[in-house]
């Protein structure tokens, strides 16, 4: 190649290479510092863990032309209200059972995973579990062993992945927590299990 | 032995010599990803198939996990063979870079077998240390983590301290950069948080920026160093044209990242961002295809070696449309909100990971055996040319099969689940018993099956090829 041309030298490509990478890390930088900020727990995005003493609710908010997580009354997990640090360890603990039984290996959580299972992001609100009432010792008793029961009619089921009972009150807690994050209105159109009777 | 004629490491200088040792547990892991992917594809037709032994999550861990560390093996092997060649003297520190490669080797092996025989473990944090870290594409446990940045450190210190001492390329300089970021970026995913948001926006540092950023300019690279070796095309054009994948490339795929961040908590600037990023990212790729294209139009698709060629070629169109075309389909958040985590996202994959990926490695396994046997002719005419031709049409419309198949389902999907029934339990079943959604997984497992078939198609020639070949290479200028 002869040409002399600007725009088709090595030199001006390189040194835009260069600027073009170090502008665009340091915009990801700052916008990673102001997200860590807005998400962090006990914000308006990301409640604190003691979320799990009241009721969720997932609403249509007509200003944002999306549903939200909506935080109700007091309605504690297992009739137990947590104090903040409590309900940390809680969830804490249910985060890592998730990941030590690669529960994102079959189940998307906030829609990232594989895809042979349901997303988990509003388990805790899935009109699957009947009523209020009977939801939390349902889902203890379906995570500790869900093999032997009835999950849909293609005959795919979860297996029995030796979750404690503590394990799996703790799964519960983390999944009730999970449902009061405000994902921008995902997934949409999610019909929530009344919790009014 | 004989069967595959003589293969001598005469041939080749010290880096080159390592470099097949990667190539070669490349290649058996690509195998490992092929059979377990068939295993899970299976699973969605026969749901009771090895349930309770090697449950789908298994399955779909081994298939993605030997996925990546193949084409990162790969990577490094294409690393350590042009290494000496760009910096013109020997590898600086090459007894510590044959180390680490068993060591490496070993740590896979063991990181494998610990996945398929012990697959989960209590919800404690030595769990995450020693048996899975439970997160989809990283769950390598934590102790592997830091074994992989230690091996990673010592390939780089053998890349940095040659060029050093030898001579900087454009293309050394941007790999040199490059691997800092590969390395720097793997490091965002090691840590433990309960809290989710946290967790998926630091995840996706590592597996957007590895794959949409890092692993492009990597694949930049070992194309212009293809190109120049194949076609002849001068250092000063492909140089040129490096330097600018990588400013669409980075320009594009940094801030891309926010198309990750639409759903996870993360603020609602994201979708703005991500989506007008993410609009912007296949423009590299066609730069990449404006390329290659051209480059063998110039030189009247004459070159040294046909069957790797072929592959740049496919990897010019395959990351156009698998990475390119696929990904802008449903990266728009308005499309999104119905596509995420549906079976789109895993025909994108395919696509992607397949056009991106394998086919720049496919083609350097064929340049690595031309000169493994002497630098021997592998234009047209070739002895047993029909093996390459085969399996690279049985790979190609395999992989295009699947991830139609995919497609299909996840039309489906979003249809029925996610726009009618709003991802409910009943409402992910309703679309997964779908006919639509059956039909697209049977065909997938059909065609995965045809891709399985190019697959040890690939391997017997990789085996065979220019075994009983006499006829010196073309050379790349154009004279023999």
């Amino acid at each position: 190649m002869t040409t002399s041309t600007w725009w088709a030298s090595e030199t001006f490509w390189r040194k835009t290479a260069i600027w073009v990478t170090a502008g665009s890390l340091v915009v990801l930088i700052v916008l990673t510092f102001d997200s860590m900020a807005q998400i962090s727990a006990g914000t308006k995005r990301v409640p604190a863990y003691s979320v799990i003493n009241n009721r969720i609710e997932y609403k249509y908010d007509e200003q944002r032309h999306a549903q939200v997580p909506v935080i109700g009354k007091e309605e504690p997990l297992f009739g137990k209200k947590l104090t903040e640090q409590e309900a940390e360890a809680l969830v804490s603990k249910g985060k890592l059972t998730t990941q030590a039984k690669n529960c994102m290996d079959c189940h998307t959580l906030l829609g990232n995973g594989a895809y042979y299972a349901p997303d988990l992001t509003k388990a805790w609100l899935d009109p699957f579990w009947g009523s209020r009432a009977a939801r939390e010792e349902l889902m203890v008793e379906f995570i500790k062993d869900p093999s032997t029961r009835l999950h849909n009619g293609l005959g795919r089921r979860m297996p029995k992945l030796g979750v404690t009972d503590e394990e799996a009150r703790a799964v519960v807690a983390f999944l009730k927590w999970m449902s009061s994050i405000d994902t921008n209105g995902f997934p949409t159109n999610f019909k929530p299990l009344d919790q009014e009777n | 032995m004989t069967a595959l004629g003589k293969l001598d490491s005469a041939n080749l200088n010290g880096g080159q010599k390592l470099a097949v040792k990667y190539f070669s547990v490349a290649l058996v892991l690509f195998g490992a990803q092929v059979a377990f992917g068939l295993l899970a594809g299976l699973q969605y037709l026969m749901p009771d198939f090895l349930y309770g032994v090697l449950d789908f999550s298994i399955n779909r861990m081994v298939h993605i996990n030997a996925m990546v560390v193949w084409m990162l093996f790969g990577f490094i092997g294409s690393v350590y063979w042009m290494l000496e060649e760009e910096s013109g003297i020997p590898i600086v520190g090459l007894k510590f870079g044959n180390l680490i490669f068993w060591i490496f080797t070993l740590a896979v092996l063991v990181v494998v077998a610990v996945y398929l025989l012990i697959q989960v473990g209590p919800g404690e944090q030595s769990t995450i240390w020693l048996i899975t870290e439970g997160r989809e594409y990283i769950e390598a446990p934590r102790w592997a983590d830091i074994g992989i940045v230690v091996c990673v450190l010592t390939v780089f210190y053998n890349v940095a301290a040659t060029f050093a001492k030898g001579k900087w390329t454009g293309i050394g300089g941007v790999l040199t950069l490059d691997m800092i970021a590969l390395f720097a970026i793997y490091m965002a995913g090691m840590f433990y948080t309960a809290n989710i948001s946290i967790d998926q926006y630091w995840w996706w540092w590592v597996i957007h920026l590895w794959v949409e950023a890092t692993w492009e300019v990597m694949v930049g690279c070992i194309m212009a160093y293809g190109l120049m070796t194949v076609l002849g095309t001068s250092r000063k054009i492909v140089e040129t044209w490096l330097y600018i994948e990588v400013a669409m490339m980075f320009g594009s795929g940094i801030l891309g990242i926010g198309h990750h961040y639409f759903w996870i908590g993360t603020p609602e600037y994201w979708l703005s961002i991500g989506g007008f990023f993410s609009a912007l990212e296949p423009i590299p790729l066609v730069a990449m295809v404006v390329h290659a294209v051209f480059d063998s139009g110039v030189n009247k698709m004459r070159n040294t070696n046909h069957p790797a060629m072929g592959w740049l070629i496919a990897q010019a169109f395959g990351n156009f449309f698998g990475a390119g075309v696929w990904g802008f389909m449903h990266t728009l958040p308005q499309i999104n909100l119905y596509t995420h985590g549906t079976q789109w996202s895993a025909s994108h994959g395919h696509l992607a990971f397949f056009g991106a990926y394998a086919t720049i490695n496919i083609a350097f396994f064929y340049i690595v055996m031309q000169k493994w046997r002497g630098n021997v002719w592998m234009s047209g005419g070739l002895f047993g040319g029909w093996k390459w031709k085969w399996s690279m049409l049985l790979l190609n419309l395999g992989m295009v099969g699947m991830t139609i198949g995919m497609l299909v389902a996840g039309y489906e999907q979003s249809q029925i689940e996610r726009a009618i029934e709003g991802s409910t339990w009943s409402g992910f079943f309703a679309a997964q018993s779908h006919v639509w959604f059956q039909q697209g997984m049977f065909w997938r497992e059909v065609f995965g099956g045809m891709f399985a078939v190019g697959y040890i198609l690939l391997v017997w020639d990789l085996l065979t090829i220019g075994k009983r070949e006499t006829r010196a290479a073309l050379s790349a200028s154009g004279k023999r």
